[in-house]
């Protein structure tokens, strides 16, 4: 983990202690009814007193500690306000009775469904889970997204403004907080891989989450993650190209992590209850079990893109994405004539997208009509909205317009 | 240090040196080495400690202006949308002076393209007016 900690140059050796102490002692107080920026700052002071302290005097319980002095610092805030205010010299100031300390996945998914309220926006929502549960800088969550660190700062500090006065104590919705987790999780993959591993992170937070809920979906997005994570090491080349599955090194891809990925996949499908990430770890799960790209398994592929599409009462508009993957596989079973068949359907939601041309462009390859699929890459690198992609997309167009196959 | 905006184009400036077909249609390797000068570039700045920033933009263009009072923002594709001016993307570098900002233009220009000849392309070079609020 690159960069320094928020709390002084000195703080890497708490680093992670503190990265999975945060959400814990932060869930606690907001649970005990502490505003979520107030409690943010009081946990800041905390940890830079820990700082002091601890390396003299290690306290026995962290989690406790950091609470108390927490707790402190949010009494004497109320104080100082309070006096600012000139209120009456008895203002009510004593914090609440400590509750018993709850488990440490409960604390985890409480904090979640707080960061991922629905009132706050995607960018938000992703900013103060990287910050409160993820325990990452502000710093290090302003390059993973490009923008100055003031900027992203100040995203982080309107969000938990944005919290203030709301009850925080309802269960939230867990369908977004999958959701801020996917967001997490893809930012991580088109990123520069020499920033804060955001895909990373993701999968420790999906992890954590998985451990606080039994719920089949929770699990799929881990299994999802973990089975796509498990090819990144393929997916660039030296230079930084990116390399198609098709003809990525296989013996490049990790085996543990695919391993892990199918365990967690097996446990969620067997509650019967599919979900989308589900579905998705599943077709993902097929790809990272061909030895070969001539032995994937497109029947069984098309068959969870069925699924997948089914999940959805006009799939067209709701879930082009999915039309999409499915238009490939059906190309892949039935012909390449049949595949881009499929995607006309999506012309009028997705023509204008470079994913629409770049798969009309395989499909055309895999129909043997390279001029037409150089025209296809051409027009995809036309609308790439990625460096890295546009490049492999004019590489993809100059080579099947020189007539060289796939290789 | 001065800071200098070296602006490439899609479309626009100055009668170009050669007619240059669009990239998909060169040679595998023209597009390869390319895209390997434009990366060369960058990495070249950044040993001399000259880089700040480098940029690619969509070719897509919108223009847009205040609709009025309760109206919606009027947008439009502009004037010959064919044909006018179209920035491509940019290098911000920080240098010692204006020449040396011209001799890394001229470098970016000499980048290879089909059968490896220079494209001489024309750079836009723009100074950075200083004074401007800090970024961060």
């Amino acid at each position: 983990m690159a960069g320094a900690s928020p709390y002084g140059p000195d703080a890497d050796g708490l680093r992670g202690l503190e990265r999975d102490l945060i959400p814990r002692v932060l869930a606690r107080l907001v649970r005990r009814g502490e505003d979520f920026d107030a409690a943010e700052d009081a946990l800041q002071e905390a940890l830079l007193e820990a700082l002091r302290v601890w390396p003299e005097h290690p306290p026995r319980d962290p989690a406790a500690w950091l609470a108390t002095v927490a707790t402190r610092r949010l009494v004497d805030a109320r104080r100082s306000e309070a006096a600012r205010r000139r209120r009456e010299e008895e203002a009510p100031v004593e914090p609440p009775a400590a509750e018993p300390v709850a488990a440490v996945g409960d604390d985890t998914l409480f904090l979640l469904f707080c960061c991922c309220h629905p009132d706050l926006a995607p960018a938000s929502q992703v900013a103060l889970t990287l910050r409160a549960v993820g325990g990452l800088t502000t710093r290090e969550i302003a390059d993973a997204f490009y923008v100055p660190e003031a900027t992203m700062a100040q995203r982080i500090s309107r969000a938990k403004r944005a919290l203030r006065g709301r009850p925080l104590d309802r269960p939230g919705d867990l369908a977004v907080v999958l959701r801020v987790l996917y967001l997490v999780y893809t930012a991580g993959h088109t990123g520069p891989p020499d920033r804060v591993d955001l895909a990373g992170e993701a999968i420790r937070l999906a992890r954590q989450l998985t451990l606080a809920t039994d719920e089949p979906e929770a699990r799929g997005l881990l299994a999802l993650m973990l089975l796509n994570h498990a090819r990144l090491p393929a997916r660039l080349d030296g230079e930084g190209r990116i390399v198609t599955l098709d003809r990525q090194d296989r013996r490049l891809w990790d085996t543990r992590q695919i391993e892990e990925g199918v365990r967690v996949l097996q446990s969620a499908l067997a509650l019967q209850r599919h979900g989308r990430y589900q579905i998705e770890a599943a077709i993902a799960a097929l790809h990272d079990d061909a030895k070969r790209a001539e032995e994937t398994d497109w029947p069984q592929i098309l068959a969870w893109y069925d699924d997948l599409v089914a999940l959805s009462d006009d799939p067209v508009r709701q879930d082009p994405a999915a039309v999409l993957g499915r238009a490939v596989a059906v190309g892949h079973v039935h012909g390449a004539a049949a595949g881009l068949r499929e995607t006309d359907r999506l012309r009028d939601v997705l023509g204008d997208r470079h994913r629409w041309h770049a798969a009309r462009g395989l499909l055309h390859e895999l129909g043997g009509d390279l001029p037409a699929a150089a025209t296809a890459y051409a027009e995809a690198a036309r609308r790439a909205t990625n460096v890295a992609e546009r490049d492999h997309l004019v590489r993809e167009a100059a080579r099947a317009r020189a007539g060289r196959a796939r290789v | 240090m001065p800071k200098y905006l070296l602006l490439k184009h899609y479309r626009g400036g100055p009668e170009p040196h050669h007619p240059i077909p669009p990239m998909d249609q060169w040679a595998p390797e023209d597009v390869e080495a390319h895209i390997a000068f434009q990366r060369h570039v960058v990495d070249l700045l950044r040993e001399n400690g000259e880089y700040v920033d480098a940029q690619a933009l969509t070719p897509t263009r919108t223009w847009v202006r205040y609709g009025g009072p309760d109206a919606a923002p009027v947008t439009t594709d502009g004037p010959l949308p064919e044909t006018s001016d179209l920035i491509a993307g940019w290098f911000m570098i920080d240098v010692e002076s204006h020449e040396r900002a011209l001799e890394i233009a001229a470098y970016v220009s000499s980048e290879p393209g089909p059968g490896g000849e220079p494209v001489y392309e024309w750079i836009d070079v723009r100074e950075v007016m200083t004074g401007a609020p800090p970024e961060a």
